[in-house]
């Protein structure tokens, strides 16, 4: 990496300092303020971090924190240090701390929130952008997602030079990805369907088939694909074909895997090397690790959104296992708690479903009305005490899951 | 205006035993959980013994003639406009609005209901007609809980809900407001929503009739007569979410 103007370094140096403060004052991981304050000082400091490295940003609706630590491990296997933003913090000055604390590792790969994802592109030159997918999420403060499709296409057609690796089943993502130069296509899957049901050229009816998506009306359809995603295996841009037996659970896990495979291969990566380090990978910030509490095993999923909802009930072990559903409407959960009637919960009939969290009672009248049996408690030990079996599955939301986690961190 | 009970009409008033509800768009028109509506609709008509049929109609269908009461959710601009330019193309809704169905809709399905709305970038777009008011793009987005009183000839419990729009509505002197705002944006000159005959309008999801049960039963009573009530269990979480976010509101209220 080249050197820093003296401006830049100081306000690395300052804001690195202000991120231990932080730390030890036992205020998150850190690494916000200390950007927060950097780029006070120099506003364009991502932009100087960024200089002389390659750079992978990550962004989409849901999977990026573990997409990213899928493309940060396959990279390992260069030898070379890759800086990462592993802790969600994907704003901008999250991005400039991760740089900051790694200012000499030549790799970045970078989840960076959907709305700051034009003005990151400008400000790092990325080598490679991936984009995931694309559906309602917290809209009481993000923006509305073809506003966001949009801008990503007017950004994405101005980055000459970058790769842009993205999930050709989700129309709104290939439609933000096809003014690119380059485009690597991806057969990741699709499987929430409710915010692309119409063309985004032209507002038609989108058909679906086996075979994919195409407009019914205008020339828009699905791209043919380079990477493919089958069941548990995947299909490599040679043809070839191999088990990706991950460690994570779920088809979403498998869908970002397949992403961080293509992305690796751009890099010289190929998919023998990689996928022994993703399946190394075995929980992504408390998410889907399984702790013993009072004798019952407990396995906590994050959901943030009813796609990211619809992807969780699809790891759950098979019924009649139980389950807790947790929901807050905290500022980062989205104040609005609307996006429950977009979930479908009648897979949960025929379970032990317990409800928590600052909005149970929307969660209780929720499934009252989608004829599902419930119990109400207080919190994770409550419905601990009361499983039927061994076992229990946590669904929380965003500070849900975090006072979950307190919560199991405490002594019995 | 009052709010006698209409002459029924639609498949169900013509005798048949099935209610019929009409979910219009729900490939365009669906973003803050608009399906609660039609399922809350379904499960308090259901509760009173009264058979029930959903009808959703995607964007490249016919809107059908004989639904009873006809759905319209929210969304994002773009889908708005298309919404209106393909509604106004089939003619079904503007036929149905006339012979009498009910119709409820919020926010994006809202303003295209009346003579024009406020496209992407603030430009003019046509409505359908069906209620008398105008809608334009505002300053700033109306973002929370709102709280509101319902027009008295109602008769109905207050409002609660949550509003996230930037548009701003105006009345012409063929409707009268759905509600007085207590807490919250509304149409922007103090009232909410608009009512005229049995169309509704409102800026409120959460999903609305969720939290208002009233609302929910009067639009029922317009097609099916007279609802007994329900039975306590029936209506325990339903009362206590309205409570708390009733409470809640109050306590951030200036």
């Amino acid at each position: 990496m080249g050197k820093l103007p003296m401006r830049a370094r100081l306000a690395t140096t300052l804001g690195g300092a202000a991120g231990t403060v932080s730390r030890l004052a036992g205020r998150g991981d850190g690494s916000v303020i200390g950007g927060v304050i950097g780029l006070r000082l120099e506003p364009d400091l991502l932009a100087l971090l960024a200089v002389g490295r390659q750079i992978v940003l990550v962004t989409g609706t849901n999977g990026k924190t573990t997409t990213t630590r899928l493309i940060t491990a396959a990279l390992g296997a260069l030898g070379q240090d890759v800086a990462s933003n592993a802790f969600g913090a994907n704003m901008e000055a999250g991005l400039a701390a991760a740089l900051g604390k790694a200012s000499d590792a030549p790799l970045a790969v970078l989840e960076v929130d959907e709305r700051y994802l034009p003005a990151v592109i400008k400000a790092t030159n990325p080598r490679v952008v991936t984009l995931l997918n694309l559906s309602r999420d917290q809209m009481d403060r993000a923006a509305e997602i073809w506003l966001v499709a949009r801008r990503w296409r007017e950004a994405l057609a101005a980055a000459t030079g970058c790769w842009v690796v993205a999930n050709a089943d989700d129309p709104l993502i290939a439609w933000a990805a096809s003014g690119a130069e380059h485009v690597i296509w991806v057969a990741a899957g699709q499987h929430w369907h409710e915010d692309s049901w119409c063309c985004a050229e032209c507002g038609s009816h989108l058909l679906r088939d086996e075979l994919g998506w195409r407009c019914g009306e205008c020339t828009f359809r699905r791209p043919s694909t380079r990477w493919v995603l089958d069941g548990d295996r995947v299909i490599d841009s040679a043809g070839r074909l191999s088990d990706l037996s991950l460690s994570l659970p779920g088809r979403a896990n498998r869908s970002n895997a397949v992403v961080a495979l293509a992305v690796s291969e751009v890099f010289g990566v190929d998919t023998a090397q990689a996928l022994p380090r993703l399946r190394d990978v075995v929980s992504i910030a408390g998410r889907y690790t399984r702790l013993t509490r009072r004798g019952r095993t407990v396995r906590l999923l994050l959901a943030k959104n009813p796609a990211g909802w619809l992807e969780a009930f699809d790891v759950l072990d098979p019924p009649p296992a139980p389950v807790l559903l947790a929901v807050n409407a905290q500022v980062p959960d989205g104040k609005d708690t609307s996006w429950l009637w977009d979930v479908d919960y009648r897979v949960l009939r025929g379970r032990q479903v317990f409800v928590s969290g600052e909005r149970r009672l929307d969660l209780a009248v929720r499934l009252e009305a989608d004829l599902v049996d419930f119990d109400l408690v207080e919190g994770v030990d409550e419905a601990v005490d009361q499983v039927e079996g061994t076992s229990l599955d946590v669904i929380a939301n965003y500070t849900a899951f975090q006072q979950i986690r307190v919560a199991l961190g405490r002594a019995e | 205006m009052t709010a006698e009970v209409p002459r029924r009409r639609g498949a169900h008033a013509r005798g048949a035993s099935t209610l019929r509800l009409v979910w219009v768009y729900p490939d365009l028109l669906s973003t803050y959980g608009d399906r609660g509506n039609l399922l809350i609709l379904q499960r308090r008509a259901r509760l009173r013994g009264i058979e029930v049929e959903q009808v959703l109609v995607n964007a490249d269908q016919a809107v059908p003639r004989q639904g009873d009461i006809y759905l319209l959710g929210g969304g994002e601009d773009l889908p708005q406009i298309l919404a209106a330019r393909r509604l106004r193309g089939d003619g079904g809704l503007r036929a149905v609005a006339d012979r009498g169905a009910v119709i409820f809709a919020v926010c994006a399905g809202y303003q295209l209901l009346g003579t024009e709305f406020g496209g992407e970038e603030g430009q003019q777009v046509a409505g359908l007609e069906i209620l008398d008011m105008r809608s334009g793009r505002g300053d700033r987005r109306g973002v929370g809980e709102i709280l509101a009183e319902v027009n008295p000839a109602l008769g109905l419990p207050r409002l609660t809900g949550f509003e996230n729009h930037q548009g701003v509505t105006q009345r012409g002197r063929g409707g009268a407001p759905l509600a007085g705002v207590l807490t919250g944006v509304g149409n922007g000159d103090g009232t909410e929503g608009a009512w005229a005959g049995r169309v509704l309008g409102t800026y409120l999801h959460g999903p609305v009739l969720v939290r208002n049960p009233g609302l929910a039963d009067l639009l029922l009573t317009w097609v099916a007569g007279r609802l007994p009530p329900l039975a306590g269990d029936a209506e325990q979480w339903t009362q206590q979410l309205r409570d708390q976010r009733l409470d809640a509101v109050a306590a951030t209220a200036p």
